[in-house]
């Protein structure tokens, strides 16, 4: 295990690189840096001085991989890739445009992200469950042949409309819960509250019907039949048999996205102004500061390999038959 | 020539995409084994429902990729166009896209939705809500008048709805008893007691809701601003038909890219093994890895500092939009071909171990033969099944993007725009929610649609369902 784990680990080094060359030769290579100078100073008339002014600023006035006015190591470190890039592996991440460390910002963003994605995605995946397991235990009568109907209708409709719909409805109409905002403590609950039920159901019609697929495909098979045969209620077989087996193909899908719940959501931070990382960059992208963006990619990056090394050891905890080695 | 053909970037792949499509049928159409699925899907009542819908949207979508430029003056070689660009949808729906009123009015209403200071023929200044330039106005008592002639003039769409699905029915009816040498009545019992093999009763009855719910709001919108106007005085019900082609060609152009990335490095990759296979998914997983929202943003803004440095590139607003929309189907479809390519590997490295595979190949025939005779076909339900069931998901994706900024160009007219505009109509006081609820409506209806087609086109092609659509054991 710990051998396949340090495998594993060494391997995420070449994806890492990966990201990285792509991120970079997307932000400096598609455009030169006096492109983004000029677009940043605005409008053509932009003088050459403050262009390399701009540049010099940002540390965008070095050659891409290799310096040749340099010396020694400096030939490959004093570059851009290297200070830009390569850099991120340390966690470096820089300085935004507004002066601030992006490293710093993201730990104290990430926080709020947190109270919203957690409760999110824990909530919702016992709701979720829960609902696909009752139309799983209805199956082919009117309860399952409806429940799908809503489901495929649910999904249909965009998450925006589920967003300002639910804006409207609660908080505009009845006055349930603050329109949007964020508190400390306690009082972030009742911020909490409309974000958290909005997530939950806006993604529910495409989960409970896949979920829904899982256990059916789950229930026709052979031990299923058995425990059956065997006098075992249906609910104890769909929760202590169908249930187990089917955590399987379930945590596939589930674990691999804990990791980047850190990241929040970028539609929900951004209508409900929780000053959280997905609003982070949001921002970033409106306000072209390719800095946070780049920071945000190779983070999320690294978030996404971890989960999929995390459903790797998943695995051997619900699956006796998966040994990694 | 009183026009002159303009051919943007996206209606050519669009129409391409057509073609090919009809190409494929027409291949399949001769062969046995490739009609059966087509026939069983032809069969299913859901699926053929929701493609009298998916049909709809298709061709107000391809009408709206026909561009032209109209002539204003001269003769032979000294002939002068428009400089802008129209529809052959826009020439349809006449001119609806051209009446547009100062800024926003109510749905079928009569007056602008604001109060303005209006002049009076004595001079003296009032404060009230002005009438419109062209919703309602060849009344002229608006008050008493009102709603009598909303009424007739919905009856008369609903008449016209009549007609229009009488016509179908008796069309279809007639086609019905000409192939199976019926009469006309019983051919009608076949229809309506579902004893045709195709299920004539529920594309009759799902065509009868889609006329049921156009012809009305075709017929009022002549007369009236049938779904309102927007801040700019738009009128909402052609700002919503001009976006499904946004719709349409995000969810087929994102497939077109993605397909042939997906489809040859996945098939390599299974087929070679190797380092072929390690380095492919070396590619997706590093692809894979980067959040798909992130990349684009990423790309979209990088595409955003080049059309900012490089404005001659685009001679009109069409061609900065056409070529942005495009760029979005690209790197939509990038980041997208991630999973199908895993699928076809998996799949691929199954079907090269099967014998007729390794009878090929100690037969000596080429790599090429074997994969494009042999697996290719073998994969072709996966690549179909997995092509329509992306396509709900890329029209629900456009919305997100547009409204993070990152989507189509702001002054395009797509769903997404339209829900982002919404947002700030929302807050006023009095709220205007009809480019909400219009964008809301016509995007369920493409996507429920899009979704029950894609579900219908899994059973009859997922060769692990059975015939009466129930999975295997």
């Amino acid at each position: 295990m710990t051998a396949y784990l340090f495998r594993r680990i060494l391997y995420v080094i070449p994806i890492l690189l990966g990201v990285n060359l792509i991120t970079f030769a997307l932000f400096f290579f598609v455009n030169s840096p006096d492109d983004m100078a000029r677009l940043a100073l605005g409008g053509k008339r932009v003088t050459e001085e403050s262009i390399e002014r701009w540049k010099r600023d940002k540390g965008y006035d070095k050659p891409h991989f290799y310096n040749d006015a340099a010396a020694g190591t400096d030939r490959f470190t004093d570059t851009i890739f290297f200070t830009r890039s390569a850099s991120m592996f340390a966690l470096d991440f820089g300085v935004a445009d507004d002066g601030r460390d992006i490293a710093q910002e993201i730990r104290t963003r990430m926080w709020p992200s947190l109270a919203i994605a957690v409760p999110t995605f824990v909530v919702g995946l016992a709701f979720y469950i829960t609902f696909a397991l009752i139309l799983a235990f209805f199956r082919a009568t009117y309860v399952d042949v409806s429940g799908v109907i809503v489901c495929v209708a649910a999904m249909s409709i965009s998450s925006l409309f589920y967003i300002i719909g639910g804006q409207y409805l609660i908080s505009k109409l009845w006055h349930l819960a603050p329109i949007s905002g964020f508190g400390e403590g306690v009082s972030a609950l009742k911020f909490l509250a409309l974000p958290v039920a909005i997530g939950i159901v806006s993604s529910a019609g495409a989960n409970a019907r896949w979920y829904r697929t899982i256990f059916i495909e789950e229930i026709n098979k052979d031990y299923v039949r058995t425990a059956r045969a065997k006098g075992l209620s249906e609910l104890r077989v769909l929760f202590r048999h169908v249930l187990h087996n089917a955590m399987i193909p379930i945590l596939t899908g589930v674990v691999v996205i804990i990791p980047s719940l850190f990241l929040g959501s970028l539609i929900m931070e951004s209508f409900f102004s929780i000053p959280g990382l997905g609003s982070y960059t949001i921002e970033a992208i409106n306000n072209q500061d390719y800095g946070i963006v780049r920071a945000m990619v190779f983070l999320g990056s690294i978030l996404y390999i971890v989960g999929l090394i995390l459903t790797d050891v998943a695995y051997t905890l619900v699956d006796p038959r998966v040994r990694l080695d | 020539m009183p026009f002159k053909p303009v051919v943007l970037w996206t209606d050519a792949l669009l129409f391409l995409l057509l073609a090919s499509a009809i190409a494929f049928w027409w291949h399949a159409r001769a062969r046995p084994h490739l009609r059966r699925p087509w026939t069983k899907l032809a069969g299913s009542s859901r699926g053929m429902a929701s493609l009298v819908f998916i049909g709809f949207f298709l061709v107000v979508g391809l009408l709206d990729s026909v561009h032209f430029r109209e002539r204003i003056a001269g003769e032979g070689s000294s002939q002068q166009f428009a400089a802008q660009t129209r529809s052959l949808l826009d020439a349809i729906v006449g001119p609806l896209g051209s009446r547009t009123e100062k800024t926003y009015s109510a749905p079928l209403a009569t007056h602008l939705f604001a109060k303005e200071t209006v002049e009076l023929a004595d001079g003296a200044r009032v404060r009230t809500y002005p009438r419109l330039r062209y919703g309602g106005a060849h009344l002229s008592d608006p008050a008493s008048e009102w709603q009598a002639d909303v009424l007739r003039t919905a009856i008369a769409g609903l008449g016209v709805a009549a007609i229009l699905w009488n016509v179908l029915a008796l069309a279809v009816t007639a086609l019905v008893a000409r192939r199976s040498q019926r009469s006309f009545t019983r051919s009608w019992h076949a229809i309506w007691h579902g004893l045709e093999a195709v299920p004539w009763r529920a594309i009759l009855c799902s065509a009868g809701v889609l006329i049921l719910l156009l012809a009305p709001l075709a017929v009022l919108s002549t007369k009236y601003h049938v779904l309102g106007t927007d801040k700019v005085g738009q009128d909402v019900f052609y700002l919503t038909l001009k976006s499904i082609r946004t719709g349409l060609l995000i969810a087929t152009l994102s497939t077109l890219v993605m397909l042939p990335l997906a489809t040859a490095l996945g098939i390599m990759a299974g087929y070679f093994r190797g380092w072929v296979d390690d380095i492919i998914q070396y590619v997706y997983t590093t692809l894979n890895s980067i959040p798909g929202v992130l990349l684009i943003a990423a790309a979209v803004l990088m595409l955003q500092v080049y059309m900012g440095t490089h404005p001659e590139v685009f001679d009109t607003i069409e061609q900065r939009q056409d070529l942005r929309l495009l760029f979005l189907c690209l790197i939509l479809g990038v980041t997208s071909w991630t999973g199908l390519c895993r699928l076809l590997r998996g799949e691929t490295l199954k079907l090269r171990e099967q014998e007729y595979v390794q009878a090929a190949r100690a037969f000596g025939v080429s790599h090429v033969s074997i994969i494009s005779r042999h697996i290719l076909p073998n994969v072709m339900h996966i690549i179909l099944i997995a092509v329509v069931m992306d396509f709900s998901g890329l029209v629900l994706a456009e919305a997100v993007l547009s409204y993070v900024g990152v989507g189509v160009d702001p002054t395009m007219t797509s769903f997404g725009n339209m829900i982002n505009a919404a947002r700030l109509e929302m807050a006023r006081e009095p709220m205007v929610w009809w480019s909400l609820a219009s964008a809301f409506v016509f995007m369920l209806m493409m996507v429920l649609s899009a979704n029950l087609f894609a579900d219908a086109v899994r059973d009859a092609f997922d060769p692990r369902v059975n015939g009466n659509g129930r999975e295997h054991a």
